[in-house]
């Protein structure tokens, strides 16, 4: 099995696995982030590039480095390969080029998003961006519009990340969406308003890393924070049946699938991906159509939810960086550990 | 051989139509092949002959066939990269137009060689005229036994077609070529896999441009080693330069590899000299993607040898004082040329034709955009330069496919060789309000 080095921390593992899945087996900090990535879905990643990391040593045969950073979803590890992710300042540097890019275009408008709170650019800026933009021109602008019953498209938020395509393709009967127009340009749309309506359309909403794809039976509802998850399944003719409800006071609001702690959909003990069938979604919101588990352990690092939920990281904003973007402003030590919403005697 | 060697034929009248090119001598070297040489040994020869790549990236061409997988049972696909769309280039045109069964005959060799069956001249779409040319070569070659079945008994079949593309630079780069050639959208495909493993429809695939294999039927007349004594060290043979801008005599070019620049702009038997007695000011040498270098450093080295014209000589200094042979779209800028006018329009180019599959390509290649009109258009600042410089880095060798850095390069370059003029720019706008009415921001 070869062996590859992330972060000085080494790891055997299987003959063709992806430097991005070496570093999961390892877990913690060094993982990369992947917006595009989907390891239930064939075919996706390489598009976002933020999950760049870079390769020191090429493997033990041919120790050269590779000349630029390298997609770590995309690229397989080789024996003795040295990869160097938060261990090294120009990756970061690179990285947060990345976020950049990816948030010049984004309207921010996370007040009013129903992802705010479970977004993964949120937390990609936060961890990984810098606080201020740099771009002064203005954001590119769709409207918003439905695309079937279910789905609500925000094309204004949407990263091309191609995940909702991959699922189109390989959970659906026929996909009805893509990308259409080139570059900037580009969006996301239906071939000529065509209705996204199919069993497994749902899951779209979950594999979208961003506010683009929404439940619209949510729409508005509440803000994923003053939700309380609960995981619960029910015995479903078409999918696994389990999933995860979203609570308000008494009322099922909205039902998801389970996610892990890089926001894929959990998996079976069969190995399979637990995709949940729209019935479960979107028609069965009454407790007693389900047996309850009990409280969902949330594993994200969501921002908005971080007083809210258990097993979180500390917040990387330090007062340092706070201090960077506002030099004029008083420069507090608030110690450490300030913002780390685990600690409470803060 | 004489330094002509592609075009050795092209001022002859009619040479586009079969039996006039047969009269010169046109597929000899195909029958020759055909009848006394092994594709092992085609492939072999063009080992030997050096041949590089000359669709920009100056790749090996023998090294290239040679990864080409042959799993039992699978076809292979031989595809003529015609997309030429980089701006300054447009020698495959020239190449194609006059005499399309050189191409051809190339194509012919080269499939037997790597054992294609099948092969296909992917050709923009704007050259819809040169593919009604080659399509009428194609018909005579077929009609002469040397396309179809069991060509010239040698029981080598091999199937041509002409693919007309449908205008986006980005299908020049070879796996979004294979993608549209597919009928799909021109994305460029993550590598690995390679074309060479996984190429048209998952099968192994050699992509070369247009001179590249019509270079073959020289090397397989002569054989590989007399090819390689033409040129300079590892740039063997000869290249097709497209040469324009303010110079005497623009035009098509073939030299013989290793030529100084300075003869090569000077020279009456090429570019002739700057028009109107002006002076050099700079040149971009291989196509707008790479980088521009100013008239001290594309005639001279920095240690100050002569730069001469060769994949080595030009990359010397690397880009901090070098540049690319690229695909020899030669440009030359005389003294009164703006820098930052010309990359706004190389910068308005990639932005437009970024795919828009990966972020920073999709987003930086606009932003560059914007910030230099922004520029020229009296309101920029010096912090904006800075920026500039910033997105460059930051696509950089961070994209899915070169777009990106052909994005990047021109305006690091520019940056680099030229920082006074933008501080000109920025510091005195009312010098600039001449150019404003010309430069709308293009909206996409
Ligand atoms: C954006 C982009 C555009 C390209 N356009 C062309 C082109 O128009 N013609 C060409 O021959 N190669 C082009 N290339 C290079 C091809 O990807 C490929 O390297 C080349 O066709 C290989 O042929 P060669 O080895 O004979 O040079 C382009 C590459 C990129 C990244
Ligand atoms: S809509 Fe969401 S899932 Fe689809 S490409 Fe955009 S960001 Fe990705
Ligand atoms: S670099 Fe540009 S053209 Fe190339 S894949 Fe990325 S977005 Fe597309
Ligand atoms: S997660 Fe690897 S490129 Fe997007």
């Amino acid at each position: 099995m070869p062996k590859v080095t992330i972060d000085d921390i080494s790891i055997e593992v299987p003959e063709g696995t992806t430097i991005l899945e070496a570093a999961r087996m390892i877990g913690g900090d060094i993982v990369p982030p992947a917006m595009c990535y989907y390891s239930h879905l064939q075919g996706t990643g390489g598009y976002c590039r933020t999950c760049i990391v870079q390769v020191t040593q090429g493997s033990e045969k041919d120790p050269r480095p590779m000349p630029k950073p390298v997609a770590s979803c995309r690229t397989t590890v080789m024996d003795g390969m040295v990869v160097k992710n938060t261990t090294s300042p120009e990756l970061l540097e690179a990285r947060a080029g990345v976020v950049e890019f990816l948030l010049i275009n984004h309207p921010l408008d996370c007040p009013v998003c129903d992802q705010a709170g479970e977004c993964h650019l949120q937390d990609l800026g936060y961890d990984h961006g810098k606080l201020e933009t740099r771009s002064e021109f203005p954001r590119r602008e769709f409207e918003p519009i439905d695309i079937g019953p279910h789905i609500k498209l925000h094309m204004n938020r949407c990263i091309l990340c191609y995940r909702c395509v991959k699922v189109a393709d390989q959970l659906t009967d026929g996909r009805c969406h893509g990308v259409i127009s080139r570059g900037e340009a580009s969006e996301i749309s239906t071939y000529i308003e065509q209705a996204i309506d199919n069993d497994f359309s749902g899951n779209m909403i979950d594999v979208c890393p961003v506010g683009a794809l929404t439940d619209r039976t949510f729409r508005f509802k509440s803000r994923v924070w003053y939700t309380k998850p609960v995981d619960a399944h029910r015995d479903c003719p078409t999918c696994s049946g389990k999933v995860r409800l979203w609570f308000q006071g008494d009322d099922v609001i909205r039902v998801t699938s389970r996610k892990d702690e890089y926001g894929e959909v959990t998996t079976g003990p069969e190995g399979n991906p637990e995709w949940i069938c729209n019935t479960c979604r979107f028609d069965t919101k009454s407790v007693h159509d389900w047996e309850i588990e009990g409280p969902s352990h949330i594993q994200r690092q969501s921002v908005i939810s971080a007083n809210h939920y258990e097993s979180l990281k500390a917040l990387k904003v330090t007062t340092e960086r706070m201090y960077d973007a506002n030099p004029h402003g008083t420069k507090v030590d608030l110690g450490e550990g300030a913002l780390d919403p685990n600690n409470e005697s803060k | 051989m004489s330094a002509k060697i592609l075009l050795a034929l092209d001022h002859i009248e009619g040479i586009a139509s079969l039996p006039v090119y047969a009269q010169h001598g046109g597929y000899a070297v195909l029958k020759k092949v055909l009848s006394d040489i092994s594709p092992q040994q085609v492939v072999e020869e063009v080992k030997i002959s050096g041949l590089r790549g000359r669709g920009g990236a100056g790749f090996p061409t023998g090294l290239k066939w040679s990864f080409l997988a042959r799993p039992e049972g699978v076809p292979r696909y031989l595809v003529c990269n015609a997309d030429e769309s980089e701006p300054g280039t447009f020698k495959d045109r020239y190449l194609m137009e006059r005499n399309p069964h050189l191409m051809i005959e190339g194509m012919i060799i080269s499939s037997y060689g790597l054992g294609a069956n099948t092969a296909y001249i992917y050709i923009r779409g704007e050259y819809f005229y040169i593919a009604r040319i080659l399509e009428k070569a194609i018909k005579e070659a077929y009609a002469a036994g040397y396309l179809g079945k069991n060509i010239l008994n040698s029981g080598f079949d091999l199937d041509l077609h002409v693919h007309v593309g449908a205008g986006a630079y980005i299908c020049g780069e070879e796996t979004a070529l294979l993608e549209s050639l597919e009928g799909k959208r021109g994305n460029p495909r993550i590598k690995p896999p390679f074309p060479a493993v996984q190429g048209l429809y998952n099968c192994p695939t050699v992509v070369n441009n247009s001179e590249t294999l019509a270079a073959v039927v020289p090397i397989l007349d002569k054989g590989g080693a007399a090819y390689a004594a033409i040129g300079i060290g590892k740039s063997t043979g000869t290249k097709l330069i497209s040469a324009s801008g303010h110079i005497n005599r623009p035009g098509v070019y073939e030299i013989e590899l290793g030529i100084p620049v300075e003869e090569f702009i000077y020279s009456d038997e090429y570019c002739g000299g700057i028009r109107n007695g002006k002076k050099l000011k700079a040149v971009v040498a291989g196509g707008s993607s790479v980088p521009i270098l100013p008239a001290d450093l594309i005639l001279k080295t920095a240690e100050g040898a002569p730069r001469l014209m060769s994949y080595e000589s030009l990359a010397e200094g690397g880009f901090q004082t070098g540049t690319m042979m690229g695909s020899g779209g030669f440009i030359v800028m005389d003294e009164d040329t703006s820098i930052v006018k010309n990359l706004y329009t190389f910068a308005r180019f990639y932005h437009h034709e970024s795919c828009g599959q990966c972020s920073p390509c999709r987003e930086g290649t606009g932003w560059m955009e914007r910030i230099l009109h922004k520029i020229l258009d009296g309101h920029g600042s010096i912090t904006d330069i800075d920026l500039l410089w910033d997105i460059q880095k930051n696509i950089d060798g961070k994209t899915i496919c070169p777009l990106g850095e052909a994005a990047a390069w021109p305006v690091a370059s520019a940056i680099r060789h030229f920082r006074s003029e933008f501080e000109e720019y920025v510091l005195n706008p009312h010098l600039i309000e001449d150019v404003k009415h010309y430069y709308r921001l293009q909206t996409t």
